[in-house]
């Protein structure tokens, strides 16, 4: 008998990289489930076109770059790509609008830089920043979360198709978000007058109908991938340990100055999506854990600049791309402690 | 019980344990052939003893390392050696290697065995040597000599015994030591007594070996109460706790430094096997000829563990185990995480071949084409020596040497932790295997470079110290041959008080009294020559008298009368010489009494001047025949020194001036006849 000669370890975990991708659209279940209870039909269908775009994109560019197509999209990532863009660009957005954005996050930020794996910025984010540049209105109309509207339902699934297809929207259903309606809404008012008058937060639990509970559902399928180790701590408990921070450090009590409530920042816009899908994404994070830490702080710092300090109402996507910036020289300065070594090395450091 | 300390990383494979431990450990029929690599592990190749043909009895040293690696060989059982020469073994690149065959005769003839129960009698120097003649080495993993390891002349204070046993599917420990857990103790009361009774023994076992470990309690219980006390260190199973380094941690909570071993913090490991095959050694006298082996798999109908002749064919294992050939996927030796593929059945074992896993199909990982990296960090997660493997991937792909140090690439333990809980299946092991190899290749390749360099680089200084000193030398002697000149026309002129004629009559008188001692030296040089030529000869005509009288063969008579021959033309030539010096002796003094003056320099110079001025006085065809002759004259010489030569060498070195000679010559010649025709 001969035999073909292959190197330890004979035997492997039951982990792949298919079933971490397959975990990571389950834990979307809840927020997608949320956000559809919320605000309607939209968001559904935003996954529908996002999701056909970035299969047709990533099959076209791997045909392109010579690589074995089914293979390749059998790791599920450009699913997991889609879905993310989907829940985040508002629900009875344009179809172009979600096109536009996958198509961008698929072939720009992804394959372009070599496919899965190569990419240093996460694509979604990319996506997602693009649309939001070119496309500022179509943007910001997100529709009314379900406790404002009068008969308490969402338009029906042919409206929202319709207003989908033809890019109209639909008269007297968006309106401004939590956070827009905060930067916006607040001056010259005490914080909590300010929240007594609009019923968007009057009658909110912690931080702002509907949005409270999307950021609920994130949170508890962050936690399911937590519990089954699909990604570690460090960086989401980073990231929402040093938001949480600022907000404190910059809560005068409740000013017009005040940069909005602990609560407001932690439940409201994109933070636990951010926190548990966005950052964690490990391609385009750094990799040690003491990095990670590092990283996650830096975007939950600049989150929350963004939101109080810069031009736009939410600030994950930019904070996220600039942590990406940042990863890899984050990286040369956290290498762990390796056995037998008295102190951690620098990836810079020249042997001798 | 003992405290125990956390690691980091690792991870729980499925165990597989418990199909090898259904049935005690049991004999094999013995193999009608046996096959001893030479080369039992990394390191040295032993030198075999016996011959082709020559009968051996069990136990019987049939192989001798080399000096301070790798361990003696010994006959697993009594036959007789039919082969020394090329056979497969069980290494991964299934390159045949030099082994003993030996075809047993079923007798089990042992040799005579020297028992020690007494051990602590007897010298520890003594005892090393015996257990390296023995035959003793690590069993539990890359087979280092025990004697070596055993001789550490740092103060040790820890011994520990590694029973960890972490590898799935392996259980020859676990059997060992539910079975003969008393006589392992005994191993480490040798160990102890070889390490100068270091304070602490401790076992450090993981907590899936129940039986083992109560086996262990009852045996350390029975001891005597004098004898010092063994401590049971027990821990979470988790793989590789059993790594060398990892065992440390958990047993003491230090590390051991990068590079150090483990006796730069006064500690010596040593694995349950190794310590019960002291045992046998030195109380049984039994050399290390067998081992516990386990056999498992599924592709095997019987799963259990045997005691094992080295050298036994795989083959014969599997077989006695109801190999199904059509199931085997793979077959591994060692355990499934660090275990090699063997790439053929038909191979002996060795010293380490602890476990044989036949697989079949479901228990190997399927052979899956890697996906890119996607960071992930599962793999830094799972590595107990706390790196990076992702980084560290990464840079082994782009052959960044410098990057993959900085990385620890080379605290690296193989373990294959991280690429076993890869999603993205990428064999990172293999290439921090492969990154290593270049960087050692690398290094060689530069510390060669950096020698060849510095040789270079010597010897350019060295020949220009050379050029220099003559030069030196030669500006001395132009120097002297002009003062001297100098001298005697500032003598004739009568005005020799100048500083520097004054400074070269005293060097030469120097040089005078230099070459008035050099004859004493020398005539006292000879006078020693001609005493020990005569005792020489002396003893040469002795002999031969003897010779003669014990009626040697002709060929020893003959050599006898040469060398007396020889003594007698020493004792002739040295003699000689000293009547030369006694005569020239009195002639130079005489010489020197004449013209005190007269220096060698300034004798070579008018000699010198002389031959220049007869050149100049020639015409150019009478110079040309006179350098004709002169070569001729130096031709002549070297042939007859050619002739009397008999060095291989020197004879080569010879012809080729002869030939560059009779070259110049030529030329010359060739030239002067044109001269001759007025060309």
């Amino acid at each position: 008998m001969v035999f073909k000669p292959v190197s330890s370890p004979h035997r492997h975990g039951a982990l792949s990289t298919a079933r971490v991708m397959q975990w990571v659209l389950l834990a979307l279940i809840p927020g997608i489930a949320v956000l559809t209870w919320q605000f309607g039909w939209g968001t559904l269908i935003n996954i529908a076109i996002a999701t056909v775009t970035a299969l047709l994109c990533e099959a076209a560019a791997l045909s392109l770059r010579g690589r074995p197509v089914g293979f390749y999209l059998r790791d599920y990532s450009a699913a997991v790509t889609a879905l993310l863009l989907a829940v985040a660009l508002p629900p009875l957005a344009p179809w172009w609008l979600v096109v536009i954005a996958t198509a961008s996050a698929v072939l720009i930020a992804k394959q372009v830089y070599g496919g899965l794996g190569y990419n240093p910025f996460n694509p979604a984010m990319v996506g997602y920043v693009v649309v939001l540049i070119s496309f500022p209105l179509q943007m910001s109309s997100w529709p009314t979360p379900l406790g404002l509207l009068s008969d308490a339902s969402q338009p029906s699934l042919g409206p929202s198709l319709a207003a989908v297809a033809t890019g109209t929207g639909i008269d007297g259903w968006s309106g401004a978000t939590p956070l827009d309606l905060f930067k916006h809404g607040v001056n010259g008012q005490l914080v909590s007058d300010f929240v007594a008058a609009q019923p968007l937060f009057s009658q909110a639990l912690l931080a702002g109908l509907g949005w409270e509970w999307v950021n609920l559902a994130f949170l508890a399928g962050g936690v399911l991938l937590l519990a089954k180790g699909i990604f570690t701590w460090h960086a989401p408990v980073a990231m929402l340990g040093s938001l949480a921070l600022m907000a404190l450090l910059f809560w005068d009590g409740g000013s017009s100055h005040s940069g909005g409530s602990l609560l407001l920042h932690l439940f409201s816009g994109a933070t636990m999506l951010g926190a548990f899908f966005i950052i964690t994404d490990p391609v385009s994070s750094a990799v040690s854990t003491r990095g990670r830490l590092i990283y996650g702080a830096l975007i939950g710092v600049l989150i929350y600049l963004i939101r109080v300090w810069g031009n736009y109402p939410d600030g994950v996507a930019f904070a996220v791309l600039l942590g990406n910036f940042a990863a890899p020289f984050i990286d040369n300065y956290t290498l762990p402690r390796s056995y037998g070594h008295s102190r951690a090395r620098r990836a810079t450091e020249q042997s001798k | 019980m003992r405290k125990v300390w956390q690691t980091p990383g690792g991870i729980h494979p499925a165990e597989n344990k418990l199909q090898s431990v259904q049935q005690p450990i049991q004999p094999l029929p013995l193999p009608p052939r046996l096959w001893v690599a030479l080369n039992q592990h990394a390191g040295a190749v032993a030198k075999p003893l016996v011959a082709v043909g020559e009968r051996v009895l069990k136990g019987q040293m049939i192989a001798r390392p080399q000096p301070d690696s790798g361990t003696a060989l010994h006959a697993p059982s009594s036959g007789t050696v039919v082969a020394i020469g090329p056979h497969p073994i069980a290494h991964p690149s299934g390159l045949p290697a030099d082994c003993i065959e030996i075809v047993c005769d079923g007798l089990e003839q042992w040799i005579d065995r020297d028992r020690h129960p007494d051990y602590r009698s007897l010298p520890r120097s003594e005892l090393l040597v015996m257990i390296s003649e023995r035959g003793v080495a690590g069993l539990g993993g890359a087979g280092f000599p025990t004697a070596i390891k055993l001789a550490s002349d740092r103060p040790i204070e820890l011994l520990l015994i590694n029973a960890t046993e972490c590898e799935p599917y392996i259980t020859a420990d676990d059997s060992l030591l539910r079975e003969r857990a008393e006589q392992m103790l005994v191993g480490i009361d040798i160990a102890s007594y070889l390490l100068g009774d270091p304070a602490e023994r401790v076992i450090g076992i993981e907590d899936n070996k129940p039986e083992a470990i109560a086996a262990l309690r009852t045996a350390i219980a029975a001891r005597s109460d004098k004898a010092a006390a063994i401590e049971l260190a027990i821990f979470p199973t988790k793989y590789p706790s059993g790594g060398e380094k990892q065992l440390i941690q958990i047993v003491t909570g230090r590390e051991l430094p990068s590079g150090a071993l483990p006796a730069e913090l006064g500690i010596v490991c040593q694995n349950v096997g190794t310590l019960y095959a002291l045992k046998r050694a030195i109380v049984d006298g039994e050399p290390l000829i067998s081992r516990i082996t386990t056999v498992t798999g599924k592709a095997c109908l019987r799963n259990g563990n045997y005691e094992t002749l080295i050298g036994t064919p795989v083959s014969a294992l599997l077989g006695h185990n109801q190999l199904q050939p059509q199931r085997l996927a793979r077959l591994i030796m060692g355990g499934p995480m660090m275990g090699v593929a063997l790439p053929s059945s038909e191979l002996p074992t060795v010293k380490t071949s602890n476990c044989f896993i036949a697989a079949d199909a479901s228990e190997v990982a399927p052979e899956q084409p890697a996906q890119p990296c996607i960071r992930c960090g599962l793999c830094a997660e799972a590595c107990p020596a706390s790196l990076l493997p992702q980084q560290l991937y990464w840079h082994a792909q782009s052959q960044q040497h410098e990057k993959l140090e900085a990385h620890n690439l080379f605290d690296c333990i193989e373990c294959g932790a991280c690429s076993y809980v890869c999603p993205s299946n990428i064999p990172l092991v293999q290439y921090f295997r492969a990154g290593k190899g270049e960087i050692r290749q690398q290094r060689a390749e530069k510390a060669k470079s950096d020698f060849a360099r510095e040789r270079f680089e010597f010897r350019q200084q060295r020949l220009e110290q050379q050029e220099r000193d003559k030069q030196a030398k030669r500006e001395a002697r132009k120097l002297a041959a002009e003062q001297a000149k100098a001298a005697q026309a500032q003598g004739d002129n009568g005005a020799a008080e100048d500083n520097s004629a004054a400074a070269l009559i005293a060097a030469a008188q120097a040089r005078a009294a230099a070459r008035m001692a050099s004859p004493q030296q020398q005539r006292d040089k000879l006078t020693r020559a001609i005493t020990s030529s005569r005792a020489r000869l002396q003893a040469a005509e002795d002999k031969l008298t003897q010779a003669q009288h014990d009626g040697a063969d002709h060929s020893q008579l003959q050599a006898l009368q040469a060398a007396q021959a020889a003594a007698a033309q020493k004792l002739q030539l040295a003699e000689q010489k000293l009547a030369e010096l006694a005569a020239t002796d009195s002639a130079s003094s005489s010489d020197a009494s004449a013209a005190p003056e007269l220096d060698a320099a300034s004798r070579a110079i008018a000699k010198a001047r002389d031959s220049a001025a007869a050149r100049e006085a020639m015409s150019p065809s009478e110079k040309m025949a006179s350098d004709l002759a002169a070569l001729d004259k130096r031709l002549a010489k070297l042939q007859e020194k050619l002739e009397l030569c008999e060095d291989s060498e020197q004879r080569q070195l010879l012809e080729s001036s002869a030939a560059k000679l009779q070259a110049k010559r030529d030329a010359l010649h060739t030239s002067s006849q044109g001269d001759q025709h007025g060309i």
